[in-house]
């Protein structure tokens, strides 16, 4: 057991030393590019885990909110605001925004609720659209400055004009995120959010107030996929409608299912996984899209936990298999899933 | 101190024409254990919804300790000390033993987002009395050699002792229990009335529905029997027992002793 804790302590730290040195590892610009785009896409599938994964809710109007931080940030910076106040301005803003829709919405419940979250992402996009004298219609937000420098007392300051200093800071933001879903998750909170995963009724005979959590799930998880947009609008430079379109709400979707929702390492892992692999792909053209398209459904038929799910639960079962040989009994108490512990 | 904790006055509910629940009163008195019998349909898990607040009762009135519940919402009722279990077991199925305990330990804590976030000492007090408390349910109910075990690993047995252990993590005023040992065996049966007993002499007010007529003569302290939505009869074990009424609704009109 503290054998095996070890060995998993040095195994995320041994991922830590990569995503540092990975300004060193990649071949060209291009690919860098790539890797933030991952990294700002995993904050954004992090979050709608919370809410799909962990709170079982399917909300499918996580773009709608990476618009509007994208949007907030876009327009704030453009007008003379600090990156770093218009970022947690327009984060917050998302969340109120989640709360309010949240008050109709989440008292609908499985593919009711996944549709009125749905019409609410299409309706940002829309918005954007056309509300041209605040979002530039369809040509959208262009020439959006870069993070604002950071002042430093001693050496002068940080500046996000190069590639490797804005993929640390993205990977700031992802780690920050992964964080404050790490602590969420592995505690009673977590747990109330599974509790109303699996059993709302149940849930709400032990005295889970089942709305108030699922609430503060699908706030939570609005705030970050705000802050994704906002980072994304102010490392890209230019915003337009598709930034808040479904389409992206759809490709997180499928990181998460790939990759194993509910877990923590499976929406990262898929963030990065796919968009890397659609590049070594190229030369499939559109018939990428088909192949991942039967993926997903051998995926959700066979490894309904995803990827990272079904390592767990291979690993569990090599464990179990190994014990048995060893002792000639079962051991069926091995058989904990790793992310699920309180 | 009410010595009817749990008190019902008429209480009814209809089902748009249909009267499931008819002016129905009883009390439960502190420590007691009370058994609500009756033939299929007779109303008996409506009243427990009505209690529980899981359906809003047409009219009457729901006391607990003296205080107004009725209407409250289930999580509301739940907070104010009346724990249920239900008549098809309803565990957490995706989550393992001390998962389930822990979950029916939430209401006991005040850790809100922020000191979750920051772990702050509220929160830690908070994860130490939970820790303690699923220490003392888990040797109460007798499933400390699974508790890292997943719920679809357990026996149909030992799913409904967790079920009453989930409801025992909330420290609860009044315990509802729906037919705890429904599909069991005999030796199982035994197993579940013992624990029930344990929870008596713990202190613990009970409120059961059951359909094994020897177990609740030997359990209850006061038993009410419905038929058709409507109170028939109320006593002890032995006065139910020589009821006229009653061996009528159980045996059919035509019975004859």
């Amino acid at each position: 057991m503290v054998l095996q804790l070890i060995k998993q302590k040095w195994f995320y730290l041994a991922i830590l030393a990569i995503a540092l040195a990975v300004p060193l590892l990649v071949p060209n610009r291009y690919f860098f590019q790539i890797i933030i785009i991952s990294c700002i896409f995993a904050i954004a599938t992090l979050s709608m885990n919370l809410i799909l994964g962990y709170t079982g809710q399917a909300s499918l109007a996580h773009a709608g909110f990476f618009g509007i931080g994208a949007y907030g940030v876009g327009l704030m910076t453009k007008a003379g605001v600090s990156f770093w106040l218009a970022l947690p301005a327009s984060a917050l803003l998302a969340a109120l925004v989640g709360f309010l829709i949240g008050i109709p919405t989440l008292r609908t419940r499985g593919s009711y609720f996944a549709i009125a979250t749905l019409c609410f992402g299409v309706i940002v996009s829309i918005i954007a659209g056309n509300w041209v004298s605040l979002t530039g219609g369809h040509t959208g937000v262009v020439g959006i400055p870069r993070p604002s420098p950071i002042p430093l007392p001693l050496a002068g300051e940080i500046t996000f004009q190069t590639q490797t200093a804005q993929y640390y800071l993205v990977l700031a933001f992802l780690l920050l995120t992964l964080f404050v879903m790490h602590r969420l998750v592995y505690s009673l909170q977590g747990l109330s959010f599974m509790a109303v995963r699996n059993n709302e009724v149940l849930a709400d005979a032990v005295g889970i107030n089942t709305f108030a959590t699922k609430m503060l799930s699908f706030v939570v998880a609005n705030f970050f996929a705000a802050l994704a947009g906002g980072i994304y609008a102010s490392i890209i430079g230019s915003i337009s409608p598709s930034t808040a379109s479904y389409t992206l709400t759809f490709n997180w979707l499928v990181y998460l299912l790939l990759g194993g929702a509910a877990t923590l390492s499976g929406p990262i892992a898929g963030a990065f996984a796919i968009p890397i692999l659609m590049e070594y792909m190229q030369f499939l053209e559109e018939y990428r899209q088909l192949i991942f398209g039967a993926l997903l459904i051998v995926v959700i038929i066979y490894f309904p936990r995803g990827l990272m799910g079904g390592l767990a639960s291979l690993r569990v079962k090599a464990v179990n298999y190994s014990h048995r040989r060893k002792a000639g009994v079962p051991s069926a108490a091995e058989s904990g899933k790793p992310d699920q512990a309180f | 101190m009410y010595r009817v904790l749990l008190k019902v006055e008429n209480l009814t509910k209809h089902f748009e024409g249909l009267v499931a629940v008819s002016e129905v009163s009883f009390g439960v008195n502190r420590g007691d254990i009370l058994a609500i019998i009756g033939p299929n349909g007779a109303g008996k898990t409506t009243v427990f919804n009505l209690i529980s607040g899981m359906l809003r009762p047409t009219s009457g009135k729901i006391y607990l300790n003296g205080e107004d519940i009725s209407g409250l919402k289930p999580y509301h009722i739940a907070h104010k000390g009346i724990a249920r279990t239900f008549q098809t077991t309803a565990l957490f199925d995706q989550l393992r033993v001390v998962d389930n305990l822990a979950i029916g330990y939430k209401l006991r804590t005040s850790s809100g987002f922020w000191s979750t976030i920051f772990h702050t000492r509220r929160w830690k007090e908070d994860r130490a009395g939970c820790e303690a408390k699923i220490m003392e349910t888990l040797g109460f109910i007798g499933l400390a050699e699974k508790a890292l075990h997943f719920v679809s690993t357990l026996s149909q047995e030992e799913q409904k002792r967790l079920a009453i252990g989930v409801a025992l993590m909330s420290s609860p005023r009044v315990i509802l229990l729906d037919e705890p040992t429904g599909g069991l065996i005999q030796e199982e049966t035994d197993g579940i009335t013992n624990l029930i007993k344990k929870m008596k002499a713990a202190g613990l007010t009970i409120c059961i529905i059951e359909h094994k007529m020897r177990m609740i003569m030997d359990l209850a302290d006061r038993i009410v029997v419905l038929n058709f939505g409507e109170k028939i009869a109320e006593g002890t074990p032995e006065e139910v027992s020589k009821d006229q009424a009653v061996i009528e609704a159980y045996l059919g009109g035509d019975y004859v002793a």
